[in-house]
């Protein structure tokens, strides 16, 4: 209220000249304001510039047919080679399993907070999933290494150390929230009319739940799960710490991979001299990665417009 | 009579397979809580009897007895200050132009989808653009101020994101009024918005900062894997934080290195919760305040 005191107090300026002060002032917010909005557009451009350009820098060395369809990643050994499939291979494998293991409980959990929980319970659980979420993946790749692999060692005594399973199944947990809230918010959003035409019909809680609020809600689900998909395949202190770091083209969980995340930090641990090889593979990867989950975010957000139900 | 009995038969299959259903579902609901749970009392465990003072003061060493987070702290203290300091005003300022000057317009579209997907952004990606951005193209060095600026940008979409919600929440009639009394556009933004709206934006500033904290992987692109004995005293100087020196733990073969990971991890949590308790009580406060 200040400025609004200011006018009057200043009755002896003519009202014309404070008008144009004013004007001023606001147009040279609106552009203060205007620039902060583009920063956020400058980052993207920055990213695909940067990552575009550092990766020539690798492409003009390596075809990119090799890099598609290669099957085997040694940058750092002589022969070198650089098909980038096992990155992808163990990348999908870890985010896979992760899947594997979020969306039958993420989705459990979902429909029980939605259709069955009381708000009591709500209260209580939804925090806890708060944190499980709030939780660094630093300390994700410690559990998965120091607790979860050697119990699974137990099971399955010729697992390796570093296995693609222990992390995958961490992955899993983590994105347990991710499923379950944005799921759980889908489902909310049914009307209530819809279930009790359901439970008029004579229908139990569960056919209700099954057949009625999650077909309706259908859109949303499958966008909560690209997304928590994405989040795995971009995931990267749990590979880091308790996946591995031998690129290599295999289904076997118990073996030890690497993902494209794990290896970019590989890299950038060990200081390589700017402007080799070695170097401008991290942003080559890097791109790749870039796409693979923005076509990913993108599909989500397509999907969530093309299907959903209007009420 | 017969149908009857049929009906009834199915109707107590169903009954049970609902029953046994609905219990399924609450027993999913657990698994989180109860993972939670275990990996707390786990790290908890494997920390005693390392996390004392000696542990907090001292700089990492090759002796895991004689190892400590000291210069890993500052770090993280150094970086969260910078980046709260570049993306409270940034974050804050985007969110008013989206929701107070470009309401409806394509431009408007275009930063909000743009901000969305660089929400699902990977964090590794980030580390490479603050690595070929800053440290090199700028020529920032592998600084304190090279991460802070990093993790800035990792951190604007989800800091807009909570403040747009907050500035939305603020009633259309309180804007009305002020403009009917003759408040210009930022009059009405700065006397009448904004005082409303802060305990939101604040409450999600905060969370997006105690995310930005415990990020390892950008962190590690930007400063990679150092050993430090001193602690920062300028923007310029090298640095590390938490979530890097307990990778750096974690990643030793020995088993004692695994210890101070655990400690390490326990002090890491302890400044995410207070974060978060601290945004608890801010949005409870503010709740308070507009029932009243």
């Amino acid at each position: 209220m200040d400025s609004a005191r200011t006018t009057v107090d200043v009755s002896s300026l003519s009202l014309g000249r404070l008008r144009k002060q004013s004007r001023l002032r606001e147009a040279v917010i609106q552009r203060l304001l205007l620039a902060c909005a583009l920063i956020s557009v400058f980052t993207t451009i920055g990213i695909v510039i940067i990552l575009v350009v550092q990766a020539a820098g690798f492409f003009r060395k390596v075809s990119i047919l090799e890099f598609f369809t290669g099957t085997q990643w040694t940058p750092l050994f002589q022969p070198q080679h650089f098909g980038v499939l096992p990155l992808v291979g163990g990348t999908l494998l870890t985010a896979g399993i992760a899947i594997l293991v979020a969306i039958p409980i993420g989705l459990a959990a979902a429909v029980y907070l939605s259709e069955y929980a009381q708000d009591r319970v709500r209260r209580i659980v939804k925090p806890f999933l708060e944190v499980l979420a709030g939780i660094p993946t630093v300390v994700y790749g410690y559990f998965a290494l120091t607790f979860l692999t050697p119990l699974l060692r137990n099971i399955f005594p010729d697992m390796i150390v570093f296995n693609a399973l222990s992390a995958g199944m961490v992955m899993g947990a983590m994105i347990i929230p991710m499923v379950s809230s944005l799921s759980e918010d889908a489902m909310v959003a049914v009307p209530r009319s819809l279930r009790d035409a359901g439970y008029g019909l004579g229908a139990t809680r569960f056919e209700v739940a099954t057949r009625v609020v999650m077909p309706a809600a259908v859109s949303g689900i499958v966008a909560a799960c690209i997304l928590a998909l994405s989040r795995a395949v971009g995931e990267t202190m749990i590979v880091v710490i308790a996946a591995g770091s031998t690129p290599k083209l295999t289904l076997n969980p118990l073996e030890s991979i690497q993902t494209m995340t794990a290896y970019i930090v590989q890299i950038s641990l060990g200081e390589t001299p700017h402007g080799t090889v070695e170097y401008y593979t991290i942003f080559a990867v890097g791109l790749l990665l870039f796409f693979m989950t923005l076509l990913m975010n993108l599909f989500s957000q397509w999907f969530v417009g093309r299907y959903r139900e209007k009420y | 009579m017969k149908n009857g009995s049929a009906f009834q038969r199915h109707l107590r299959i169903r009954q049970i397979t609902g029953y046994i259903n609905g219990t399924l579902f609450f027993l999913a609901t657990l698994t989180g809580i109860i993972v939670l749970i275990v990996l707390i009392v786990d790290v908890f465990k494997d920390s005693l009897g390392w996390l004392d003072w000696q542990f907090i003061t001292s700089y990492p060493s090759r002796k895991p007895q004689e190892a400590g987070l000291l210069s890993a702290m500052f770090g993280t203290l150094w970086v969260m200050a910078l980046t709260a300091l570049f993306s409270f005003p940034v974050g804050i300022g985007t969110a008013i132009y989206l929701e107070e000057y470009a309401p409806n317009s394509r431009l408007r579209r275009l930063i909000q989808t743009n901000i969305n997907n660089l929400a699902g952004v990977p964090s590794i990606v980030y580390g490479l653009l603050g690595l070929a951005l800053f440290v090199q193209a700028l020529a920032l060095g592998r600084s304190v101020l090279a991460g802070a600026l990093t993790l800035t940008l990792m951190s604007l979409p989800v800091i807009i994101i909570a403040a747009q919600e907050a500035i939305r929440s603020v009633p259309e009639s309180y804007r009305l009024g002020a403009f009917a009394l003759g408040a210009t556009r930022w009059q009405v933004v700065r006397n009448i918005v904004l005082p409303n709206a802060i305990p939101g934006i604040l409450t999600g500033t905060i969370l997006a900062m105690s995310r930005a904290i415990g990020e390892a992987a950008p962190m590690i692109a930007i400063s990679a894997l150092v050993y430090l004995t001193f602690i920062p005293v300028s923007p310029m100087d090298r640095f590390t934080v938490l979530p890097i020196q307990i990778f750096n733990w974690v990643s030793r073969p020995q088993e004692g290195f695994w210890h101070l990971a655990a400690a390490g991890i326990i002090v890491l949590l302890f400044v995410l919760l207070t974060m978060n308790a601290a945004a608890i009580i801010l949005r409870n406060r503010f709740q308070k305040r507009t029932e009243e």
